[in-house]
């Protein structure tokens, strides 16, 4: 494994640790949200965000380059139809299991395994995307 | 509000950030999730949605970032869960269905919690504001009439 992939590893441990603390792993916290009962989930986006902002935003002023290589590049996406079409049907799945992607794969480490469904039908999703893609 | 107090989720939430924060600083590369899925699907399927170049180059860096999640979450369970392994109550066909979903939508979409909420607003991409504005409220609408119809759990 390069020094790239070790710094991802050693990222997403902490990334997987933190949602695994917050309880974002178990969808039944994850729907409270959702059904309004508890609004921590905000917190630990708000939370997940306001910290990545610095990373983004004010480390690139005082560092050129990434410490590995690279470029600093913000995430940026363009308005469109399609991007607001998935979000919505995106929401729907939310909404109606508690599974996102990040939370989903972190989950099968607190032994959810019934969570390999819910991730099955995420790649069968996210292939019918690319069949469907002109 | 919040019944289990706010701890866990501030801990958990600057947590996370961490770790997309280090994995940036490091490598210029954004920790998101659902692109984790489509650049898998590229070591299976010939297809050009899935051969593009993007997803080649990133698949084993989004692989690995995968497994990190687990072995965190399989970490926490193993140090600091009181109630050790656990298994949703939620039933099958809403996290099969639901699964289905998310991976088309997110797909569609270009980004999912992670990556229009973490990364998206952490960029000030008002794009990823608008996604999980819709997301979001789409979700809470969805998520109270399936408990109005009284599907449990």
């Amino acid at each position: 494994m390069n020094k790239q992939n070790i710094v991802v590893l050693i990222g997403g441990i902490l990334f997987g640790f933190g949602l695994a603390y917050s309880g974002m792993t178990k969808q039944e916290i994850v729907l409270s949200f959702l059904q309004l009962k508890d609004l921590g989930l905000i917190l630990v986006l708000g939370g997940a965000a306001a910290v990545t902002f610095l990373a983004v935003n004010i480390v690139p002023r005082y560092l050129k380059t990434p410490l590995l290589g690279g470029a600093f590049k913000p995430r940026r996406r363009i308005l469109s139809r399609n991007l607001i079409v998935g979000a919505i049907i995106f929401g729907i799945g939310w909404g109606l299991s508690g599974q996102c992607p990040g939370s989903a794969v972190a989950s099968l480490g607190t032994g959810n395994l019934y969570v390999l469904v819910g991730l099955a039908a995420m790649f069968i999703g996210a292939y019918l995307r690319g069949v469907l893609e002109k | 509000m919040f019944p289990l107090g706010i701890e866990p989720y501030l801990i958990g939430g600057i947590l996370a950030g961490v770790g997309v924060s280090l994995i940036y600083i490091a490598t210029g590369f954004h920790a998101t999730q659902s692109s984790f899925f489509t650049a898998t699907l590229s070591w299976i399927s010939k297809r050009k949605h899935f051969q593009k170049e993007r997803n080649i180059k990133e698949r084993k860096r989004r692989l690995v970032l995968a497994i990190g999640l687990v072995i965190g979450a399989l970490a926490h369970t193993l140090i600091l869960s009181p109630t050790g392994f656990w298994m949703t109550s939620v039933q099958i066909w809403r996290l099969a269905l639901g699964g289905l979903l998310v991976g088309f939508g997110t797909r569609l979409s270009q980004g999912c919690t992670s990556g229009h909420g973490i990364s998206g607003l952490a960029s000030l991409s008002t794009t990823s504001l608008y996604a999980v504005i819709v997301f979001m409220g789409v979700a809470i609408v969805t998520a109270n009439i399936v408990q109005l119809i009284g599907v449990l759990p």
